[in-house]
């Protein structure tokens, strides 16, 4: 392993057993599959796909929770699961979304006795401490026991946590999941400053969330089904559908009108419907802008009324809609189904 | 810090009287009741050198519950409580000794109940101790080796809890009520069915409830047989050989579970029981 990698994957898998009722046969799961990934040392790399894409399990995977069924995986220069003491005293994560934590402990206490584990100095973590929880405008809630606080301020807590020992690779599992937009951006803004700070801090985060991978980081991974498809800048990601045109149009109901219809036009590469109230909103990319003309008289032949229309600069969402043939929400609702 | 913690959760009771409940009246309720059972079999006999050493052995018991099940049920509590588990395992730190710091709180509520039960015992239920001859030295190396033996053996269903997802709440209390009739606590072993005996002679708390009670109101061989022909010297031997055998196998059976654990993806996994 490269001496500037923070993270290295080679073929990793693993794969779920799952145990049904006594009478069924074990079933596999397939949640990570011949994945291979490098990031640099003082690099923000981003994991984005849907849920169930196997996010989360390759997050658990690197910080030694879980171990891989094929494949090694290293981490700040050791093997997670044969080294996984080695791997710990450099690491630390924060899943988002979850209300983890001592609520019979104030904040501050929290985060101390977490900062004790880690060794850092008592007078230095209390220090720290108060100087993150200003950060995150939690300051005058550091005495306030941690079940008095809201779900929101909990998940701000955990983040703190993550930071306060400050790891060479921290890992951020979906950190702004369920954040308010006001608490989420202060969240994104925090990451940046924390990185900045330092260069040799690593970290990867994982969200489904295009806006927030495309402003964070600097290199994205996009997973799906356990698979990563493509991994790049989010820059050069976009790039590859630059050559297509990118139309976003709000129409009346459709009418019997539907993806694979619009998919049978020569001029339509991709497209995406989803369904509003007032009809639906179609995200589609064509071959060159003047097959828009040939489009909008389908319509027309199912009286379909368009609303709006917009031309558009590609977006990861359309850079996943690429790799995989749907959106990001379909891919979801298609694994709940 | 661990057992710093542990205290907080183990002390932190909303309601005062809940926790009187539960460390005071529950223990002397549980001795009552022994009392009364003896007191109609025997027909009020309570001059019986082997009352106390039924009422001791009740109330040392006490310890086996709190030791083990506090170290083990941390794991329960982290998991699906506080859903704090991972975040000490990717931590720094040796987990078995967070988890054993962890049972430090139950070993001080349980040390209480056991105070309290004695001496209600001693004041109100006709429980006689002669103080001049207890062997305090004994008594107090027993009580150590057995609250480590004890530890360790919490670290063992610690390691059973992690690997399993459900019901892991009760293997503490359904291993502490086991014992209770293998450990010879309130009978000897020699009442047992003769092929169920082997289990109490390979029980560490046989050896170690003898020798608590020993220390403190000496040898009742007429009453509890099974260890009369083994000096206090011998049985303290025993125990500790017994207690290096089990805690040498309770942090292999962790380790191998806590590996198991992460092969099965169990280290995080809620139930939301």
């Amino acid at each position: 392993m490269s001496a500037t990698l923070a993270i290295e994957t080679q073929s990793l898998g693993r794969i779920y057993k799952l145990r049904g009722s006594r009478k069924e046969t074990r079933k596999e799961l397939v949640a990570l599959q011949d994945v291979n990934l490098t990031v640099e040392r003082g690099e923000l790399f981003g994991l984005l796909g849907p849920n169930g894409a196997g996010k989360t399990t390759l997050i658990k995977v690197l910080t030694t929770l879980l171990s891989p069924t094929s494949g090694w995986a290293r981490v700040a220069g050791a093997d997670v699961h044969t080294e996984p003491h080695l791997v710990r005293p450099k690491i630390n994560m924060v899943s988002g979304g979850e209300s983890s934590g001592y609520g019979l402990l104030t904040v501050r206490e929290n985060l101390w006795m977490f900062s004790q584990f880690y060794g850092v100095p008592s007078k230095e973590a209390n220090e720290r401490i108060e100087a993150l929880l200003e950060m995150v405008g939690m300051k005058d809630r550091m005495h306030t026991k941690s079940s008095d606080l809201s779900t929101g301020l909990r998940q701000k807590m955990n983040i703190v946590r993550g930071f306060l020992t400050d790891p060479e690779v921290l890992f951020l599992d979906e950190p702004t999941l369920g954040l308010d937009v006001g608490a989420s951006r202060d969240v994104r803004k925090f990451i940046i400053e924390w990185l900045k700070a330092d260069k040799t801090r690593t970290l990867l985060l994982t969200t489904h969330y295009m806006v927030e991978a495309d402003e964070l980081c600097d290199r994205v991974a996009i997973i799906n089904k356990g698979r990563v498809l493509a991994c790049d800048t989010p820059s050069a990601l976009k790039q590859r559908l630059q050559k297509d045109a990118l139309f976003e149009i709000q129409t009346s109901p459709l009418n019997g009108l539907n993806q694979q219809i619009l998919l049978d036009q020569p001029e339509v590469t991709k497209a995406a419907i989803t369904e509003t109230e007032t009809g639906a909103k179609l995200s589609l990319s064509l071959v060159e802008e003047s097959a828009l003309a040939r489009v909008i008289n389908l319509f027309t032949q199912k009286d379909v009324k368009v609303m709006s229309l917009s031309k558009r600069e590609p977006t990861l969402e359309d850079v996943f809609v690429d790799l995989v043939g749907r959106s990001m929400a379909e891919e979801e609702s298609s694994e709940t189904a | 810090m661990a057992a710093w913690l542990g205290w907080l959760i183990e002390s932190n009771w909303t309601d005062p009287f809940l926790f009187a409940v539960y460390s005071i009246v529950k223990p002397i309720s549980g001795a009552a009741i022994l009392v009364i059972m003896y007191g109609i079999i025997t027909q009020g006999n309570y001059n019986s050198a082997l009352f106390p050493y039924i009422y001791l052995g009740n109330a040392f018991y006490i310890y086996v519950g709190a030791v083990m099940t506090g170290v083990s049920w941390a794991v329960v509590d982290d998991r699906e409580h506080y859903k704090t588990l991972k975040y000490m395992y990717i931590a720094p730190i040796y987990i078995p000794l967070y988890l054993l710091g962890r049972g430090v709180a139950r070993f001080i509520t349980g040390s209480i109940a056991v105070f309290i039960t004695i001496a209600a015992g001693l004041l109100f239920l006709n429980v006689k101790i002669n103080f001049a001859e207890v062997d305090w030295l004994l008594f107090i190396v027993t009580l150590i080796v057995g609250v480590v033996m004890l530890a360790l053996l919490g670290l063992l269903l610690a390691g059973i809890t992690l690997t399993v997802a459900r019901h892991e709440g009760f293997i503490g209390e359904a291993t502490a009520g086991a014992l209770y009739i293998f450990s010879g606590a309130v009978f000897p072993l020699d009442v047992l069915p003769e092929w169920s005996r082997p289990i109490g002679y390979f029980m560490p708390t046989t050896y170690w409830l003898e020798l608590l009670r020993r220390s403190l109101v000496g040898n009742v061989a007429q009453a509890f047989p099974t260890l009369a022909n083994f000096s206090n010297l011998e049985i303290l031997g025993v125990l500790l050989g017994l207690s290096v055998l089990f805690g040498a196998v309770s942090i292999w059976v962790f380790r191998w579970c806590d590996a198991r654990a992460r092969e099965l993806g169990l280290i995080d996994r809620t139930t939301n029981y």
